[in-house]
């Protein structure tokens, strides 16, 4: 695929094993950040402005949550960066490539490469939890030997190797959100997007799904989760971007690390994360911050 | 190769969770398939009737039933006379039954015969042979020049009428014409009730797979990935109830219409055409119907 060789190659080398950060230190050649809005502003037809000159970059590697209250164009950047809503004016770059500017054509080799996780699962209801994996790499021409080798794997990685053969609806709301995981996740592609990945999960349950989805960015995928719900995300201690009415109002590493360290909460899902006081990993604890 | 085993296990699948509307769509391409495998050779066998009657190259003069044979021959005369007539042949009624009987031959119409016991209903005949096919019309209004009245009027008066191969394969071809054109219209609305419920399957497949080309396209199917299946879909019923058809036409040929044609002298007059070309006419057809009904559908319905 043109539109992120490096990465492919790289993902395609070791196959998804879990592995820690493939560009420590600095590259040689500074790629360009895998997420990047440049003044981008999204106008409905209708005339609703979901997005105003949104600006900010995401880099490889990175966790970073997106806020804000429904309507506030949350789910608009994530359609926006899989190339389902074409920004007005201004840029969206993925890897450096303008998702806009992209042939119509190629926009389904650009989806390959983003993972897309939402509230409501959107598994198919109708075809067990093996299969429902297996239609991602069908979809995309996989062979046969590597789909029977790929889907199991990545059922175990998401703790669901028991659960192989059962239909969706004999899974709880948070297995199912595994299987909706393991299918965005098993082309190990290099971002992924989450569109309230716990919204229709009570907290134990959401507590998991945040944990899985650290382990994945511990092996190299961006992460990119849209959450309204700004209290846990505040106690993360992660990237935030907080969007309200269509514009980026905040955009910083929340601060309050030392505040929340007895909430239940940030502590196992930190524990999950390797983020301590010396976690030694070579993680960055975050971004820096951006004004 | 793996992804053709794909496409097909998907249709199938549809087809199998839509049975209702894909039943009704199957039946109806039986129906057209069937009609049209009925319409196509009656249409082709009335048209090559109409050339057969035009290529025959004469003239059949016949008198009136009361008519002697020297009135008869008194006409013979005059017709002799006329440009272009090679030379002419008085028919008397015996000669004419003994023909009759050699034309229709030992069929039942031919038993039938006998059964005039004795009486003979023909007439005095002269057949008129031309030098040349297209001097017929003119020969034929030689014996029947208009009047002044507009009305024709032989040039003897015995003659009765002229019954010129023009006239019977003018008769035919309006008749046939009528047929063809009704013919025509039924199989074009049948193949577009064809074209439209396949179209219909197709839909309702889309709307009850909304979900699943949604997830298709989220983890990046190709457009055609997306659409193949449903294109198969309609290929599927198409070619089923073509091949359901074809089925029964094969049937009624062996049953129906083979031990009619070794007896009857009329149908294996006809010159139609043959099963196997008619089947790939009828099958192309029905791969284009359900081809067209999926794809308009697609452009419709399925925005990928």
């Amino acid at each position: 695929m043109a539109l992120l060789p490096t990465r492919r190659r790289r993902s395609r080398a070791d196959d998804g094993k879990p592995r820690s950060r493939p560009d420590e230190p600095a590259a040689p050649r500074r790629r360009p950040p895998i997420v990047e809005l440049r003044d981008a502003t999204v106008v409905y037809p209708g005339g609703h402005v979901a997005l105003e000159r949104v600006s900010f970059g995401i880099e490889r590697g990175d966790f970073v949550f997106v806020v804000g209250p429904t309507g506030c164009g949350k789910s608009t950047l994530i359609r926006t960066l899989i190339g389902e809503v074409k920004a007005a004016s201004g840029e969206v770059l993925i890897a450096g490539h303008d998702v806009d500017r992209l042939p119509k054509r190629r926009i389904p080799h650009l989806r390959r490469r983003i993972g897309t996780v939402f509230q409501d699962f959107k598994l198919l209801p109708n075809r067990t939890v093996y299969d429902n994996v297996a239609y991602t790499l069908k979809v995309t021409g996989e062979r046969r030997s590597e789909i029977r080798r790929k889907v199991p794997e990545i059922l175990r990685l998401v703790g669901l190797q028991g659960k192989v053969h059962n239909y969706p609806d004999q899974l709880s709301g948070g297995e199912q959100q595994r299987v909706a995981i393991a299918r965005a996740f098993v082309n190990h592609p290099p971002l992924l997007l989450a569109d309230e990945p716990t919204g229709n999960l009570d907290p134990e349950t959401s507590i998991g799904i945040m944990q899985l989805l650290y382990r994945i960015n511990r092996t190299g995928t961006t992460v990119l989760v849209v959450t309204h719900d700004r209290e846990m995300v505040d106690k993360m201690r992660r990237r935030v971007l907080a969007l309200d009415e269509g514009r980026l109002v905040r955009d910083q590493v929340t601060s309050t690390y030392h505040e929340e360290s007895t909430s239940e909460f940030g502590v196992r899902v930190r524990a999950e994360m390797g983020v301590g006081e010396g976690h030694t990993n070579g993680e960055p604890a975050a971004s820096p911050p951006r004004s | 190769m793996g992804r053709m085993f794909f496409f097909i296990a998907e249709a199938f699948r549809a087809l199998r969770r839509s049975a209702s509307p894909s039943l009704a769509a199957i039946v109806t391409v039986v129906m057209t398939t069937l009609l049209l495998g009925v319409f196509i050779p009656v249409i082709k066998a009335s048209s090559t009737t109409t050339e057969n009657v035009q290529s025959q190259l004469a003239l059949y003069v016949y008198m009136y039933p009361d008519a002697t044979k020297k009135q008869a021959l008194g006409a013979q005369k005059e017709i002799d006379k006329i440009r272009h007539v090679q030379r002419t042949e008085l028919v008397t009624p015996e000669q004419g039954l003994a023909r009759l009987k050699e034309n229709i031959g030992k069929s039942e119409i031919g038993e039938g015969i006998t059964q005039l016991k004795g009486k003979n209903p023909l007439p005095y005949a002269v057949v008129v042979h031309p030098d040349n096919a297209n001097s017929l019309p003119a020969i034929q209004s030689s014996i029947t020049p208009k009047a002044k009245n507009g009305k024709a009027k032989p040039i003897s008066p015995a003659i009765e009428e002229v019954n010129s191969g023009q006239k019977t394969a003018n008769a035919i071809r309006t008749v046939t014409n009528a047929v063809k054109v009704m013919l025509t219209v039924i199989a074009v609305l049948l193949l577009i009730v064809s074209l439209l419920l396949i179209a219909n399957t197709i839909r309702l497949s889309i709307y009850a797979r909304r979900r699943e080309v949604e997830v298709m396209r989220l983890v990046g199917a190709t457009n055609w990935f997306i659409r193949w299946p449903f294109v198969i879909e309609g290929l599927i019923v198409g070619l089923t109830g073509a091949a359901i058809a074809v089925g029964m036409l094969l049937v009624g040929k062996l049953t129906i219409i083979d031990p009619l044609a070794e007896n009857f002298a009329l149908i294996e007059d006809f010159h139609t055409v043959g099963f196997l070309p008619l089947i790939i006419v009828l099958l192309g057809a029905s791969i284009i119907v359900s081809m067209l009904g999926s794809g308009i559908v697609l452009r419709r319905f399925l925005r990928v």
